[in-house]
């Protein structure tokens, strides 16, 4: 074989892995459990030719973890705010290339200032969707136990003794997450809900202690079945998931309605937001999947699949009207106002208020 | 010393390399992940990646080496003393543990004994239907119990059907739950070296005792029993040891107030991204399970030496 040829060889070797890559360009998305229309995902690998590799997570614990592991393979994660602003701070993400992404002229001003609390600038992260963390109900149950005056628009339904232990009964299910739980418990007791004070953390955990013997179970998801099928009658839950048990409730037509409800004394707010880890392989097709995310149609698409509001301002036209026009979404500027949002602890807060919790849970 | 008088025997290369292969595959795969979490659990907890420090790096250099090394503390472990919550997992989970243990024993011993005394030509059948259920994710047939076992789940419908009980019972979410998922799950582990220990007994003892007027009961209790014990010590640790840090089943099946060190640990890792402290309380549960262990390993070597 001559010099030539074996060189001719090697060019049309390299030229062929060459096109290879290019057909086999893939980005790794890990997102939270039923949280997009699937067919979203087909319709990019259509247009741009990118094959997605989609995995879920279900707690943002998980997600983290994997985070300061390293290497997690994945291109575009979906932290909430709070675990965001310290996931940036321990160095997990990289920079946006904003160049990449047109689509950002889309996105709602509104949110993007909120998000800043978390992510200054909006440097690391895209909005995916944000919302409120309330109290879900089944309406003729909450009714039969406690009459037609139910303070269903208030955590007394929750924290006062006389009606949880009422409602105990039918079964009532609390979120197992301490960053939710105790911000709700200290805006009850008139508290800053984002205190990081051990003492005011401690006096939230006393009430929520108090109201445990009426608690059936501290779960994250399983509520959205339970509440639509009629097992329980009252959830603290996030707004979707309830909207969710809401509209299986009615599909089921078994008798079970379901109702989600801000509480007048204020509620959590929260931002899911999507990030480039910055030891991502793909970030190139990283930047193609946010670009394509923040198309108006495509964010309407998976609002209106997943009853979330999202922080997509041009895609609010496109949205359905039991999306846009369902106050529990997109709430009117007065419940907005009542809206808090949290900041993330130190770790020896964050110690403080897990320790907390267990006790809550465990009795201990 | 009787080694001294007789030569020593000279060992191929070859023969070196299979004696040391278990000592090798122990070394990558049990020291060496141990000195890391050990190392760990003497580390501080902080905001980077991974979350700790010192991390050592050896690019540094040794002096960077020996000021990591001054870092390192014992902090963790007296944190570990601090608050009762630890103490009464590991309390918790042993007792969880031996219970689940006792009850498996008490299942397993006539399944085993039964698979022993059974036609010769069917024991490779009955063997692995004991075998099957691994054929299934262990994940999956723990989340089945859920089903059966949930208020209007199948058990509950069944009794209320029969009319055995009037209100459905509440097992999910109890310890009772926890203890019928340990010993569903662990079964086969206690009935299969029990088995073995069985089937090898020797039928003309309890012929000789039947012809002598032992009843069977008496020679149950003289001979099979003392018999077994190498397999029912062997099948008991086999139970216990992992049962003791099992996470899946008392998350799965538990309540809140199941107290377990495999969800401490849980939470210490995921909530509290606290590697140094769940370090910690992984290497002293090492150290719960290597004291069963060792008594284990010592039994063991009576058993042999008194059969040598």
């Amino acid at each position: 074989m001559t010099l030539k040829s074996l060189l001719t060889g090697v060019a049309a070797l390299s030229l062929m892995s060459g096109a290879a890559l290019a057909q086999d360009r893939t980005v790794n998305v890990f997102n939270w459990s039923d949280y997009i229309d699937e067919s979203i995902l087909e319709d990019f690998t259509k247009e741009t030719g990118i094959k997605i590799v989609y995995d879920v997570f279900d707690s943002n614990e998980v997600l983290e973890t994997k985070l300061l592991a390293g290497g997690t393979g994945y291109d575009v994660v979906v932290p909430t705010g709070t675990f965001l602003a310290r996931q940036i701070q321990a160095g997990v993400f990289s920079e946006l290339d904003k160049d990449k992404l047109p689509n950002l002229s889309n996105m709602w001003k509104d949110i993007e200032e909120r998000v800043e609390k978390y992510d200054p600038g909006n440097k690391y992260s895209i909005n995916y969707m944000w919302g409120s963390t309330g109290i879900g109900y089944n309406v003729e149950k909450v009714k039969a136990l406690l009459g037609e005056d139910a303070p269903v628009n208030s955590w007394d339904l929750l924290f006062k003794p006389e009606n949880i232990e009422k409602l105990k009964e039918c079964g009532v299910h609390m979120l197992d997450a301490p960053t939710e739980m105790i911000p709700a418990a200290l805006n009850y007791l008139g508290l800053d809900p984002d205190s990081k004070n051990p003492d005011e953390i401690k006096q939230a955990g006393e009430l929520l202690s108090s109201i445990r013997p009426s608690i059936q179970k501290y779960h994250s998801s399983e509520y959205i079945n339970a509440l639509a099928n009629g097992d329980i009658c009252v959830a603290v839950g996030w707004s979707g998931d309830v909207l969710q048990a809401r509209d299986r409730a009615a599909e089921a037509d078994n008798g079970v309605t379901v109702a989600y409800t801000i509480p007048k004394e204020g509620a959590q707010m929260w931002f899911d937001q999507m990030a480039i880890p910055a030891d991502a392989k793909n970030k190139e097709e990283a930047h193609v999947f946010l670009n394509f995310i923040m198309r108006p149609d495509v964010m309407a698409k998976a609002s209106n699949y997943v009853y979330y509001a999202n922080g997509n301002k041009a895609s609010q036209e496109l949205l359905n009207d039991d999306v846009i026009g369902d106050t529990a979404i997109y709430p009117d500027e007065a419940t907005v106002k009542n809206l808090y949002t949290t900041t993330p602890y130190p770790p020896k807060v964050q110690r403080i208020v897990t320790r907390t919790w267990t006790g809550v849970k465990s009795g201990q | 010393m009787e080694a001294n008088t007789a030569p020593p025997k000279r060992r191929s290369l070859g023969s070196w390399a299979l004696i040391s292969a278990p000592y090798l595959w122990l070394l990558i795969f049990f020291l060496a992940p141990f000195l890391i979490v050990f190392k760990i659990s003497l580390s501080e907890v902080a905001i980077a990646i991974p979350p700790y420090i010192p991390t050592f790096d050896l690019a540094d250099g040794w002096q960077a080496f020996w000021d990591n090394l001054g870092a390192l503390s014992l902090a963790n472990y007296v944190w570990l003393t601090e608050d009762a919550l630890y103490w009464k997992s590991y309390l918790s989970s042993v007792t969880i543990a031996a219970i689940s243990t006792f009850l498996t024993l008490l299942i397993g011993y006539p399944i085993a004994y039964g698979m022993a005394r059974s036609p010769r030509s069917i024991r490779p059948t009955l063997l692995m239907l004991v075998i099957l259920p691994f054929w299934t994710s262990f994940l999956i047939r723990v989340y089945a119990w859920i089903g059966i076992l949930k208020n209007e789940g199948l058990l509950n419908q069944l009794l209320l059907l029969l009319g055995v009980i009037d209100e459905p019972l509440v097992i999910l979410n109890t310890n009772i739950a926890v203890y019928i998922g340990i010993v569903y799950s662990y079964l086969p582990f206690l009935v299969l070296p029990l088995y073995a220990s069985l089937e090898r007994l020797d039928g003309s003892l309890l012929e000789a005792a039947e012809d002598l007027g032992c009843p069977p009961w008496k020679a149950f209790w003289k001979i099979t029993l003392p018999l077994s014990l190498p397999g029912v010590i062997a099948g008991c640790f086999l139970v216990f040891i992992p049962a003791v840090g099992e996470f899946v089943i008392p998350d799965l099946l538990g309540g809140s107030d199941t107290l377990m060190i495999g969800k401490t640990l849980w939470v210490e890792f995921f909530n509290n991204r606290d590697w140094p402290v769940s370090s910690a309380v992984a290497v002293i549960l090492l150290m719960i399970l290597v004291i069963p262990i060792v008594l284990f390993q010592n039994q063991q070597q009576k058993m042999s030496e008194a059969d040598g």
